[in-house]
C-alpha cells in the first residue's frame, strides 16, 4: 500500500513538472512567434528589387541611410490596411523634422491587381512620403521571404475577383544600413511606434 | 424650477445639436443603432468599409441578417482576424446580438464591407445604409464620411 502511494505522489510530481516545463516552453515559444520581442536574436537584411508606385526601380540599396517602416498588404483590403497606413501617416507627421530619416514603405502582395497606378492612388490618399511597391509575383514572393513575411491567396467566393490575400499584419523595422530590427504588432499605437523610433534615430 | 424648464430644453436643444455624434443614433424595437461612419473610398474599384455599433436593450437576442445601401451593391459583414501574425478576413453570416448586449463594428474587428461600390465615398458626404433585423426588422441609418484615414468615429 505504501509503495502505491508511493508511485502515485511520484506520478503527480511528475506530471506538475511537465505541466510547469509545457507551460513555461508554450509561453516562450508564443513570445517569439508573435514577432513583437524587441530582443529577437535573429538579424537578418532583406533584400528585394521592385518598382515604386513612379515607375522607379528600387532595390534594398536606394534605400540605405533610411530607417525603413515596411507594411505589406493589398489595396483591395478595407479594414487592416487603410489603419495601418493611417498610423503610419500619423507617426510621420508626429515626428516632425524626425521624419526625414524615415521612408515608410507599402509593398503590394497582390501585383495582379496592384499596378503601378494603384499603388500610386491608393498611398497617396494618406501620406505624401509613403512608398507604394509592387512587382512580378516572383519578386514579390521573393520579397517576402527575404522579410520572412508570409502571405496567401485565399479563395472567397463574395471577395472581389473571388479570392483575399491573407498577409502578415506587423510592420517591419529597417535600420539604415539595412539589417531587421524589429516588428510593431498591428494594434500598437502612433504614439508607442514613435516613442521606439524616438530612442533609436 | 418651471421657469427654468424652457431654458434649460433650450440649452439641452443646442448641446445636442453642436454634437451631432451623439444624436446620432436610431432605434428600431430593442435596439439603438449607434454611431455609423464609414471610410472615405479611393476610388470605386476597391471596397470600402462601414462601422456601426448596436445595442441590445431587450431581453432576446435579435439577429443582424442583411444590409442594403445603394452605394454599395455586396454590402457583407465581415470579421478581420490576425492569427499567427497574419491578418485574414471573411463574411461572418448572420450576425447575432446578445440580449442586453452590443455588438460594435470597428476597424480590426468586424466591418461591414462595401463591395461593388456604385459611387465613390467622398469625405464629408454621407449616404443611408439600410440593416435588416430577424426581429427588430429594417431600419434605415445615414452613414457619415470621414477621412480616408479616420480610426473612430469622431474625425
Ligand atoms: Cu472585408
Amino acid at each position: 500500500m505504501k509503495t502505491i502511494h508511493l508511485i502515485l505522489w511520484g506520478a503527480v510530481a511528475v506530471g506538475l513538472i511537465l505541466f510547469l516545463w509545457l507551460n513555461i516552453f508554450q509561453d516562450a515559444s508564443h513570445l517569439i512567434e508573435d514577432g513583437t520581442s524587441q530582443n529577437t536574436a535573429t538579424t537578418f537584411t532583406p533584400t528585394f528589387s521592385l518598382t515604386d508606385h513612379q515607375g522607379n526601380v528600387v532595390t534594398e540599396k536606394t534605400y540605405r541611410g533610411k530607417w525603413l517602416l515596411v507594411f505589406f498588404g493589398f489595396t483591395n483590403c478595407p479594414d487592416i490596411c487603410p489603419t495601418t497606413l493611417a498610423d503610419l501617416a500619423s507617426v510621420m507627421e508626429q515626428l516632425g523634422a524626425d521624419a526625414k530619416a524615415i521612408k515608410p514603405l507599402f509593398i503590394s502582395v497582390d501585383p495582379d491587381r496592384d499596378q503601378m497606378e494603384t499603388m500610386a492612388q491608393y498611398v497617396s490618399a494618406f501620406h505624401p512620403a509613403i512608398v507604394g511597391l509592387t512587382g512580378t509575383g516572383s519578386q514579390i514572393t521573393e520579397t517576402a521571404e527575404s522579410f520572412k513575411a508570409y502571405f496567401e491567396k485565399q479563395p472567397q467566393e463574395s471577395a472581389p475577383d473571388g479570392y483575399i490575400m491573407g498577409h502578415t499584419s506587423a510592420v517591419y523595422l529597417i535600420s539604415p544600413d539595412g539589417a531587421f530590427i524589429r516588428t510593431y504588432s498591428y494594434g500598437m499605437s502612433p504614439e508607442e511606434i514613435v516613442a521606439d523610433l524616438e530612442q533609436k534615430l | 424650477m418651471s421657469k427654468a424648464l424652457p431654458s434649460l430644453l433650450l440649452a439641452f436643444f443646442f448641446l445636442a445639436s453642436a454634437f451631432p455624434a451623439l444624436a446620432e443614433s436610431t432605434r428600431v424595437g430593442n435596439l439603438v443603432i449607434e454611431t455609423p461612419w464609414a471610410r472615405a473610398s479611393i476610388g470605386m474599384s476597391r471596397p470600402a468599409a462601414a462601422y456601426v455599433t448596436i445595442r441590445n436593450e431587450g431581453q432576446t437576442a435579435d439577429i443582424l441578417t442583411g444590409i442594403e445601401t445603394t452605394v454599395s451593391a455586396m454590402p457583407e459583414v465581415h470579421r478581420m482576424e490576425i492569427k499567427d501574425g497574419v491578418s485574414t478576413m471573411g463574411p461572418v453570416g448572420p450576425l447575432e446580438i446578445p440580449a442586453n448586449g452590443s455588438v460594435t463594428l470597428a476597424p480590426g474587428g468586424l466591418h461591414v464591407m462595401l463591395m461593388k461600390l456604385q459611387q465613390p465615398l467622398t469625405k464629408g458626404g454621407q449616404f443611408s445604409m439600410t440593416l435588416i433585423f430577424k426581429n427588430a426588422g429594417r431600419v434605415d441609418v445615414s452613414v457619415p464620411i470621414y477621412s480616408v484615414g479616420a480610426s473612430g468615429p469622431e474625425q
